[in-house]
Parts: structure tokens; sequence; C-alpha cells
């Protein structure tokens, strides 16, 4: 699978990835309550990229390009990060069941941000999203330490995460009562359950580059990745230098989860099921792996959106709601698989 | 191609592994350590692969201290094959040999024919070609082991470290295995449990007693009767064959052994009774 797929195949294999995604971008503005047609879209898209001049709706155009486009945009990032999240902790702890939400990671950053905007620490240096990188690193360190003392093992790990998800929720929660107003309190209840409702066009500039950046460094490190297989001092031995790796992979998941958290807050389980199911589709080889897990989670996450806005109808449903109820059952699923090859 | 250790000692949470061990590994020896369970063989070979930093003295390659060397020049000239690494991962049998290609691949460069030829010629030396497209999971012990080695021989390496590479296995596989690792016709270094094995195919042993060296010589010159005695703590006989091969026989102590046995049945004879 690692051999070098000829490189017409591996364009076209780019190339399929890439009509995927934008076609789940386009279910996602067409769907919703208001059902707009498919036409529409792409002359809203053609009228704000290139002028094109086609007469619309400028209700119509609005919901599309405002909101809909930018928070489908926004939805795929976030998706695609959570999966490559968990596709290299779940490499590096070799852990089947390692994501930035069960380790404590998005709990961290949820922190981190909340005490950004509400306590106003390091006022006017720290943004949001540095505040929930920070808290972010500050989890992750706090987790390691704990499952390091614990004694390494895949429990030891998943009880530490845990452990960390639990405290830093409970920070979050004493902060946010403590300090914040009733209506601060509120937007920022529902913001953390994961929540794309406030998403606009600013948030994807920072999503979209984030994403893509963290698709880039973990490309970068496929080959290192694939060397864990047999733990990290067979990678050693195979001439990778673990500790660097180690350092620029946790860092980059970090990154991505704190961008992440910070313009949706923390959504579960995306990061756990999704690379399981690439996993099953196309191998265990990093390369090819780490790109499937991308379009899975973004595809994914478009789809979870469009189901969360029209479920119930009036009423838009936390996306971290969705993605639980799928992922929850996912998770036992997995469980319950590790039992029977143990 | 040169590796030596100069008197390394290394430690594990305030315990001492290893004290002040020093040896050379001559070019195309068969280079075996031996000791009790807990002497330091693992510790050792980890520091020799240069995966550990020794806490004092050094392992160098070719003159250089190893650990200044990159890792993945070191990892084209030395493999190592740890005791019974296992994975989580579905991988298939080939797919774990690929990986003794890692060294050879840089982030970009992409996977070429050549490390296609060189994957096959490792399946074919441990003779388990005809297993590569199998689930690693669907493996017994000995193919496990035996794709371990294929993995360090697509290292192309010139020296390659065993740890125990024998553990686990049948004797029938054991003999298999170190036989194999023989024809490589490369400077082999192996921690081995089994005397007579060592004896077997060793060039050179080392003797590791409570992680100081407690000899290194030909076989005939280390296995002696006190030496086993004092480092393991048994009696044995040890004969020589015409080509200089030791066979050492295990005296266990029958006439002792059976005596509480027979106790035994007169108690409960007179139990009966």
């Amino acid at each position: 699978m690692s051999r070098a797929a000829p490189s017409i195949g591996r364009a076209g294999a780019a190339f399929a990835a890439l009509v995927v995604l934008f076609a789940a971008l386009w279910f996602g503005a067409a769907i919703g309550e208001t059902a707009i047609p498919f036409s529409t879209v792409v002359q809203t898209i053609a009228n704000r990229l290139w002028d094109a001049g086609y007469p619309l709706e400028p209700i119509d155009e609005g919901i599309v390009w405002s909101y809909r486009l930018s928070r489908a945009v926004v939805a795929a990032s976030c998706g695609a990060a959570l999966a490559l999240c968990g596709v290299v902790l779940q490499s590096l702890l070799r852990n089947p069941l390692a994501d930035p939400y069960i380790l404590g990671i998005s709990a961290g950053a949820s922190t981190g941000a909340v005490g950004v905007a509400i306590l106003g620490i390091g006022a006017g240096f720290l943004t949001m999203p540095l505040g929930a990188f920070l808290g972010a690193v500050v989890a992750f360190a706090l987790v390691s330490v704990l499952a390091l003392k614990a004694g390494r093992g895949t429990a030891a790990i998943i009880l530490a995460g845990v452990a960390g998800s639990q405290l830093f929720n409970a920070l979050t929660s004493f902060i946010v009562t403590k300090a914040a107003t009733a209506e601060q309190a509120r937007g920022i209840m529902f913001w953390l359950l994961g929540n794309l409702s406030g998403v606009r066009w600013p948030d994807a500039w920072l999503a979209v580059p984030a994403a893509l950046a963290g698709l880039v460094v973990c490309l970068l490190h496929a080959r290192a990745l694939d060397a864990f297989a047999f733990g990290s001092e067979s990678a050693a031995s195979l001439g990778i230098s673990v500790r660097r790796t180690y350092l620029v992979l946790v860092g980059t998941a970090a990154m991505m989860t704190a961008a992440m958290v910070s313009i949706v807050g923390s959504i579960g389980f995306v990061g756990l099921v999704i690379p399981h199911a690439a996993r099953i589709l196309v191998g265990v080889r990093h390369g090819v792996l780490l790109p499937a897990s991308a379009l899975g989670g973004a595809v994914f996450m478009i789809f979870a959106d469009i189901l969360s806005r029209t479920l119930i109808p009036g009423q838009v449903l936390p996306i971290g709601v969705i993605t639980a109820l799928v992922g929850a059952p996912a998770f036992a699923l997995i469980l319950g698989q590790r039992r029977t090859r143990a | 191609m040169t590796l030596s250790a100069e008197r390394v000692s290394w430690a594990a949470g305030g315990t001492e592994i290893l004290k002040d061990v020093s040896l050379t590994v001559e070019t195309g020896e068969f280079l075996g350590i031996i000791g009790p369970n807990g002497s330091g063989k693992t510790s050792l070979m980890s520091l020799l692969a240069g995966i550990r930093a020794p806490k004092s003295g050094s392992v160098l390659l070719d003159g250089a201290p190893i650990g200044l060397l990159g890792r993945r020049a070191v990892a084209r000239r030395l493999a190592l094959v740890e005791q019974q690494a296992e994975t989580g991962e579905r991988i298939t049998a080939r797919q774990a040999v690929e990986l003794g290609r890692t060294p050879y691949l840089g982030a970009l460069s992409p996977w070429s024919p050549e490390d296609d030829r060189i994957v096959d010629g490792a399946l074919e030396d441990v003779d388990m070609a005809y297993l590569a497209g199998r689930s690693w999971h669907t493996l017994s012990g000995g193919e496990r082991q035996r794709l371990h080695i294929a993995r360090a021989l697509a290292q192309q390496p010139e020296i390659l470290l065993l740890d125990e590479p024998t553990n686990h296995l049948d004797i029938g596989h054991q003999i298999g295995l170190l036989d194999l690792v023989r024809q490589q016709e490369l400077t082999v270094v192996a921690a081995l449990h089994d005397l007579n094995h060592a004896a077997l195919f060793c060039d050179r042993i080392a003797v590791l007693q409570e992680g100081r060296l407690a000899g290194l010589g030909e076989p005939r010159e280390v296995l002696t009767e006190e030496r086993i005695r004092t480092v393991f703590g048994f009696d044995v006989e040890i004969e020589q064959d015409d080509g200089g091969i030791c066979n050492i026989r295990f005296l266990t102590r029958r006439t002792q052994k059976r005596a509480p046995r027979a106790q035994g049945r007169r108690t409960l004879s007179a139990m009966g009774a």
C-alpha cells in the first residue's frame, strides 16, 4: 500500500477527494430550513467571487453566502482537524481510544479560551485562540504526567484523560459561574457544547489555515507515524527521532484542537470515530490514512451540521449533540472489539 | 565498521543496571551476550543500538559517539530486533517488513521499485515470502519473529542486534532462526538465554553478571563449569567435540529430588494403614 501508486492514480484520488468535499459543501449550503436550489448556491458563489451578476433574491443570496457556506467551510475544517488529531494521537500513543476530547485536550482548550474571554487573562496579548492553545498544551502535559505515574498502559492514559477533562471542565464552570454575567454564561454554555451557530466568514480565516497547516505537518510525518506501529523504541531503531516527532505532532494536534475549540467549542467523538472508519476503508498506512481521515471528518461534520439544523424544525441543536449521538455507540463498538481481540 | 562500548554504565529508577562494561564487536563476528535474567542484557542491547544514552561511558560506531550521529544514519548501518515487539495496528506481514526502509525514505521521497526489490529479498531470506499478504495478527510467534528479522534486513545494516530472538519459539524454530541469522554474513550481536545455542552459533561470548562483564572470549574459553556455577548458580558438565564446540549438560540432582517424593508416598501409605 505504501508503494507509490502511479502518479495518475494518486492525482485521481486527490481529485476525487476534492470533488467529494465540494459536493458536501454544496449540500451544506443548499439544505436547511429554507431549501435553496442547488443552482442558486452556484450562482451565489459566482456572484460573490467573480461578480457574475446573476439576478438573485438578496435573502437567498445572504443565507447561502453569509450563513450556510461559511458555516459549512468551518464545519469541514473542524471535522478534518479533529480527525487528524485523532489519527496522530492514536498512532503516537498506540491507543485506539485516544482523541483530543477523551484526553482532555479539548477541555483544557475550553478553559484557556474562557479564561481569556471572561477573566481577561493576558489582557491584550492573548487572543482567545492563543488562550485555547495554552490551555490545550497545559492539559496534555498534565494528562501525560498523570498517565506516566499511573503506569503508561492503555487504561492509564484514558483514566488520566478522564481526570483531566473533569478537572478542566470544572475549572471552566467555576470561571463562568464566578465571573460571567448571566447573558455571557448562557452563550458560553451553548458554545461549550459545540456550536456552529455564530460562525461567520472571519472564523473561516482561522479554521481553514489551521486545518491545512495541520494536514501538511502530519503528512510530512506520515512515514514517522508508520514507524510507531511497533512502539517508540522500534521507531527509534528505524531512525526516527522520537522526541522531536512527539513534540512536533502533539504540538500540531494541540494547535488544531485549540483553533477549533475557540471557534466552535469542544466537539467530541469525531477525532475518535473517523480515524477508525478510515482505517477500515483505506488501511493503516498514514500517507493514505491521514488525507482519508481529514476528508471523512470534513464530510461527516458538514452532514452533522445539516442534521443539527434540520432535525428539530425551528430549533438548532448543538452539533456536539449530533456527533456524540453517533460517536458514543461507535466508541462502545471499538471498546468491544478490543476486548475480543485481546 | 566497528561498534564498541567503552566503560558504559546505565541506571533506571536509581538502580544501577550496567556497570563499567567495555567490549568491542569485531567485523563479521557473531557475538553472543549471555547472563541470568536481570543481568542487563536488554539494557546493553539498547545502549549498543543507540536508542538509550549511557549514564557514563560511551558507545562508539566507527570511533564516533553513537548519540552524535543522526538517528537515520545509525539506522542504515545498524538494525535492532527487540524482544517480542507487538502492534495493535492491522498491518500485513509485508507492511511490517516495509518499515525497514524507513531510514532511507524522506518525507517527500516516494517509495521506489528498488525498495520493493529489497523488501522482497528480505522476505525471501527469512522464508516468509509466501505469507507476505497475511495479516500480522494471524501469524505465529515464530513467524512474527522472522518478520522482525526481515524488517531488520530490509534496513540493509552492517550490524544486526538481536535481543533474545528465540524467546517463546519452539526448539526447531530456535535453531532455524539462529541458523538463518548466521547465514546473512553480517556482524551479529545477540542476547541469548540458551547456553548451548550460544556455544553452537557464537564466535565469541560475553557474560554479564549483575551488570558487570564477567567474561569475554571464545565459547570454549568462556563457558567453563566454574563460571557457569558462579554466574548462573547451577552445576553443569561440559563436553567438547572434535570441532571444539562445547556441549553443556545440566546436572539435575536426581537422587535429592526423588527422596521427598518417596517419603510422601510412605506417609500416604502410613495414613492408609
